[in-house]
């Protein structure tokens, strides 16, 4: 008889959806389910090194995977406003407040400067724990500002994506954040500087569908969500089941839009050599 | 004799007979005398018989299933490229690799068309023949290239553009036509070299360079000797006949002024020997990138204009 319970058991289990890594001693992976022993995790960049999964990773992190020692932090004042006094089931205030006590002070990008293999970058990385990395004025400005750093610079320009898409609570004004950032980015290339988009999941609505989508070399992370409407959205408009693998980086690849998906531990490595090629030889 | 109509593999059969030959004697340490006088006859087979090779033959040698593919070539003389996928509109299109290449230390952007050595990738490369999304996705690197000022290097082995209902959809002319004028606006130096099949509108979609090399055995055409003979013929079998009539081959083109360039192959053809195949093709390149590096985008642009625009006959 004990099968007939193992089977109940089993449509009972509800899939747990954990963002990031979670706490503890085993971290149990979200694609194979094998249980991997957290130090390791940390030797390989958080990527299941049974099944290649790559985990979602936070700010620094990131940074410190990309960048090279030493770099600075620019910005870093600039806060959310609530222009419109939004008000849902939570007021945006308030939502903002608590992510400020929790020490959350950089809203939803952190913008550095510093080297990358030793070439000058400013680089922004979009920090997902922020209100689903969701586009709001903050953001706009600050990778705007970013851009005109790396004009002022003459070097790099790199944004690391990672979005819900743009932040309602900010409306229209969240919206014009798509062109501003844009329209930035068309200095950078009218001056002939490099700028490198690099997606990670997920990558979704209006970040999609303005810089993630534009740079000199569009390079995403194996297996991240990437598209403009969401799934469920697509899912639900069209009623129909999406297959297996629709808007992954591997997807986007075979579609034309992804120019190559780097495996995290590659990364590095593969920017600097494309920043190689790219960049004036420097004078001795 | 004449040897006309005579297949490439007829022609070849004596020699790979001797290959066969000299195979099992290296075998044999104890044969060593042997083994050298072997090697010279083979040698001398090889000279006597490509010395007459008709111009069928040539088509047939372009087109032979081991001659060396653009991946081949990469291989060996790039010392390291970063493969860059997709048109960014519509898919990407195995049967054009293209992407960040080095020699010797100088980046450049190189662009082949690919046509898949085992069964498997001859489908995933579709043979060869690209689609419209293949020829925006070369443009749109060219223009990558263009913006960081870095050269670009074309190899062109193709039996054609894809002729499918899915090409047609999405606009195979408008794609070749595209190529040819934002190729003649290109403001970096551009080499192209036919290293195997040119095949009309489909290898010129890469082929509006500042220097338009071929490999000796390579062809180059606007329609294939069997199309040709199919259509002016209106027999297949005279392929032989249209082929010689095309003047497809390298020093005929040289001659017609065409191409600028022959870059020699191995005795026997590229297919004997990848790595002297590799090397003759390196220096050609390098010779050739040389040559235009000190010349402004403006004088460039003039030059290649000059180039195409003395090109054809009037009486």
């Amino acid at each position: 008889m004990s099968w007939f319970i193992k089977k109940r058991q089993q449509k009972i289990a509800v899939e747990a959806k954990t963002v990031r890594v979670p706490e503890g001693l085993w971290v149990k992976c979200e694609a194979c389910r094998e249980l991997i022993y957290r130090a390791e995790l940390a030797n390989t960049h958080n990527v299941c090194p049974k099944c290649g999964y790559h985990f979602r990773i936070g700010v620094d992190e990131r940074l410190e995977n990309l960048m090279d020692d030493g770099y600075e932090t620019l910005f870093s004042e600039l806060q959310s406003a609530d222009p419109l006094n939004f008000v849902a089931s939570k007021a945006y205030k308030d939502q903002l407040k608590r992510l400020k006590d929790e020490g959350q002070d950089q809203d939803a990008v952190v913008i550095v400067e510093g080297t990358l293999s030793g070439h000058p970058v400013v680089m922004g990385v979009m920090n997902f724990d922020f209100l689903a990395a969701s586009m709001g004025s903050v953001v706009g400005e600050k990778l705007k500002l970013g851009a005109e750093r790396a004009l002022a610079k003459k070097c790099a320009y790199i944004i690391v994506s990672c979005s819900g898409g743009a932040r309602m609570q900010e409306g229209t004004l969240s919206l014009m954040q798509m062109a501003k950032v844009s329209a930035a980015l068309a200095k950078l290339d009218m001056a002939g500087l490099p700028y490198f988009s690099i997606l990670t999941d997920p990558t979704t609505g209006g970040v999609s569908a303005s810089y993630a989508m534009l740079g000199d070399l569009n390079i995403a992370e194996p297996k991240a969500l990437i598209g403009f409407a969401g799934p469920r959205v697509i899912e639900q408009t069209i009623k129909q089941s999406l297959p297996e693998g629709f808007q992954r980086s591997e997807f986007l690849q075979a579609h034309g839009m992804v120019d190559r998906v780097v495996p995290r531990d590659k990364l590095k490595d593969w920017v600097a050599a494309c920043l190689a090629w790219m960049l004036p030889v420097r004078e001795a | 004799m004449s040897n006309d109509t005579q297949d490439l593999a007829e022609l070849e059969k004596p020699i790979l007979e001797l290959e066969a030959q000299l195979r099992a004697l290296d075998m044999d340490p104890a044969k060593v005398k042997e083994r050298e006088k072997l090697a010279r006859k083979l040698e001398k087979l090889r000279s006597e018989v490509f010395a007459n090779i008709t111009d069928w033959q040539r088509t047939q040698l372009a087109r032979h299933p081991k001659r060396p593919y653009t991946l081949d070539y990469l291989e060996r003389i790039c010392e390291r490229f970063e493969e860059i996928h997709g048109d960014r509109h519509f898919g990407d299109d195995a049967a054009i690799v293209a992407g960040l290449g080095w020699i010797d230390g100088n980046p450049l952007m190189v662009i082949g068309q690919e046509k898949g050595r085992d069964t498997k990738q001859k489908i995933l490369r579709n043979f060869g023949m690209p689609k419209p999304e293949g020829y925006r996705k070369a443009l749109r690197l060219m223009k990558l290239a263009e913006k960081f000022k870095r050269p670009v290097l074309c190899l062109i082995d193709t039996m054609g553009a894809y002729p499918g209902i899915e090409a047609e959809e999405r606009g195979q002319a408008e794609a070749i036509a595209r190529n040819l004028l934002e190729m003649a606006k290109l403001r970096v130096p551009i080499v192209a070299v036919v290293i195997g099949e040119g095949g009309s509108g489909g290898a010129l979609a890469l082929g509006v360079a500042d220097r338009v090399l071929m490999l000796e055995y390579a062809v180059y055409s606007v329609i294939s000797p069997e199309g040709c003979a199919s259509i002016l013929w209106k027999d297949a079998s005279m392929a032989p006949k249209a082929a010689e009539a095309l003047k497809l081959t390298a020093p005929n083109l040289k001659a017609l002024g065409v191409i600028d360039g022959i870059v020699p192959e191995p005795l026997g053809g590229a297919h004997a020997n990848w790595d002297l195949a590799a090397q003759n093709l390196k220096d050609a390149v390098v010779n050739a990138f040389s040559e235009l590096a000190d010349l402004s985008a403006e004088e460039l642009l003039e030059s290649r204009y000059q180039k195409f625009a003395a090109m054809g006959s009037v009486g």
